[in-house]
């Protein structure tokens, strides 16, 4: 049987993964977010050229910081699982937490560009640099996230997604050139530059700098309790087992006890 | 024995099972073929099939990958050789160096197949003066596509739905291979006007390509196939 580190604080509380430090995280990242609305559906100004559209952007922005935070989180906790001297599945627990909200995260960037993109270029997907690059970014994790489910001992899947969360490191850099550079030669120039012509007035940066606190708060709320679960998840793997065989045991044992 | 030698010998192995087995000639060879027939379908004008043949013969390429990888490792998995390799004491990073090269001498056949066949089917002709571009970028975009193929295979060796696995992580990685290397050869034959000075700084990214893979790829196939 695998040895797990064992997280007492979870096996004791049976009714979920919140803590105290969680609720309140929670709660200010609710509030947060209620005043994210509030500035980017109200305080904050129309937009000259886009007016209205352009509220998608305090969306828009933060999901994507949030998916390169996550998956800088998971690089990083990928090489400490890899390279740290106590194999502490705990990091690896929170890389493959980190990946999967950034995926999600990616996902929703690229919807919500494409909405924008409808509404301000008029189609939803132009094979720009960056849009190429997200969408690669986004495969890619999906990817990620499907080693992790090959199955194995956690040792094994915490290896083996260590590895591939690095890979992911070393091939983005290179997608990103690539196709920049394809891009700059068949295209004249972008027209569809996403920051270019934006013209940004005060309000309108702090209600994005509101919303990327509110989507980190909404990203770290998120972490934790995915970590737990994950947690709990390998645990119940790992427990499950012995309690099934000590079941069969005392079955066993009973019957024997009948017989004589 | 040297990690170089063992390397040679895997290779050798590799290729010495095809040879008899045919499977290359008998069954992806064919398979390339009949995917630049159907591309012939799909894209139904002359004009359109002459302009994005290149692109066409290294999306070929890269379906054909997929296919020689699941075979590469198929040979190894089937009789539990990989671990036999490993119990044996040989060094991970000569494995997949070896297997790596056997993938790349595979895939350079399969290549001039296509490139001849392209020239058949979508009327390409090479120019004199782009022979060194077309060859040099053939043998980088090679090495990039056999380092990433032989990492992934080795990845999914041995695990269920590996079949199904091995695209979903091997067709993002090579994107870069695919860009760069379409756009050498457009100018190495001269399609749609591109020039010949243009193909060369996509070889440097396919350069760039297949020594990063190659390097991470024989670091990291020790830990992937080491269960």
């Amino acid at each position: 049987m695998t040895t797990i580190d064992k997280a007492p604080t979870v096996q004791r509380r049976s009714a979920g993964t919140g803590t105290p430090a969680t609720r309140i995280l929670g709660i200010i990242t609710i509030v947060s977010m209620v005043w994210l609305v509030a500035f980017g559906l109200g305080f904050s100004p129309a937009d000259r050229d886009q007016e209205e559209a352009v509220r998608i952007m305090y969306v828009h922005v933060p999901t994507i910081w949030i998916a390169y935070l996550a998956f800088v989180v998971t690089a990083v906790a990928s090489g400490l699982y890899l390279f740290g001297r106590k194999k502490s599945l705990g990091w690896d627990r929170l890389a493959g937490a980190s990946a999967e909200i950034g995926t999600t995260f990616v996902a929703m960037t690229l919807v919500v560009g494409a909405l924008w993109g409808r509404l301000t270029w008029g189609v939803f997907w132009q094979w720009d640099a960056r849009l190429t690059t997200t969408a690669l970014l986004f495969v890619t994790y999906v990817g990620y996230l499907a080693v992790r489910r090959l199955g194995g001992s956690h040792e094994q899947r915490a290896r083996r997604s260590a590895v591939i969360g690095l890979l992911a490191v070393l091939l983005l850099p290179l997608v990103h050139w690539s196709v920049r550079l394809w891009r700059s030669l068949h295209q004249e120039a972008t027209v569809l530059d996403t920051d270019g012509d934006i013209d940004m007035d005060g309000l309108m940066l702090f209600s994005l700098f509101v919303g990327v606190v509110a989507f980190t708060l909404f990203y770290i709320w998120l972490v934790l309790h995915r970590t737990r679960v994950m947690a709990m998840e390998d645990m119940m793997e790992d427990h499950g087992l012995d309690e099934a065989l000590a079941a069969r045991r005392r079955e066993a044992a009973t019957l024997n006890g009948e017989e004589n | 024995m040297s990690s170089w030698r063992i390397a040679r010998i895997v290779a050798a192995k590799d290729l010495r099972i095809e040879v008899h087995s045919r499977v290359l000639t008998n069954q992806v060879l064919p398979f390339a073929g009949v995917t630049m027939v159907i591309f012939a379908f799909a894209l139904d004008a002359d004009s359109v099939l002459e302009r994005v043949a290149p692109g066409l013969i290294w999306l070929a390429t890269m379906f054909s990958l997929l296919v020689l990888v699941q075979r590469s490792f198929a040979i190894e998995t089937d009789d539990g050789a990989l671990d036999a390799m490993r119990v044996a004491g040989l060094d991970p990073r000569a494995i997949y160096l070896g297997k790596a090269m056997a993938l790349a001498v595979e895939l350079l056949v399969l290549e001039v197949v296509l490139l001849f066949t392209a020239i058949i089917l979508y009327r390409q002709t090479i120019p004199l003066n782009g022979v060194v571009l077309l060859v040099t970028t053939l043998l980088t975009a090679t090495c990039g596509l056999a380092a990433v193929g032989t990492l992934y295979g080795g990845l999914a060796s041995g695990f269920k739905g590996r079949e199904t696995l091995l695209p979903l992580l091997t067709l993002p990685a090579v994107a870069p291979v695919l860009i760069g290397a379409t756009r050498a050869v457009e100018s190495a034959l001269g399609t749609a006007g591109a020039v010949v000075s243009d193909g060369w700084s996509w070889v440097g990214l396919l350069a760039v390509f297949a020594v990063t893979f190659g390097v991470g790829g024989s670091l990291a196939f020790g830990p992937l196939i080491d269960e």
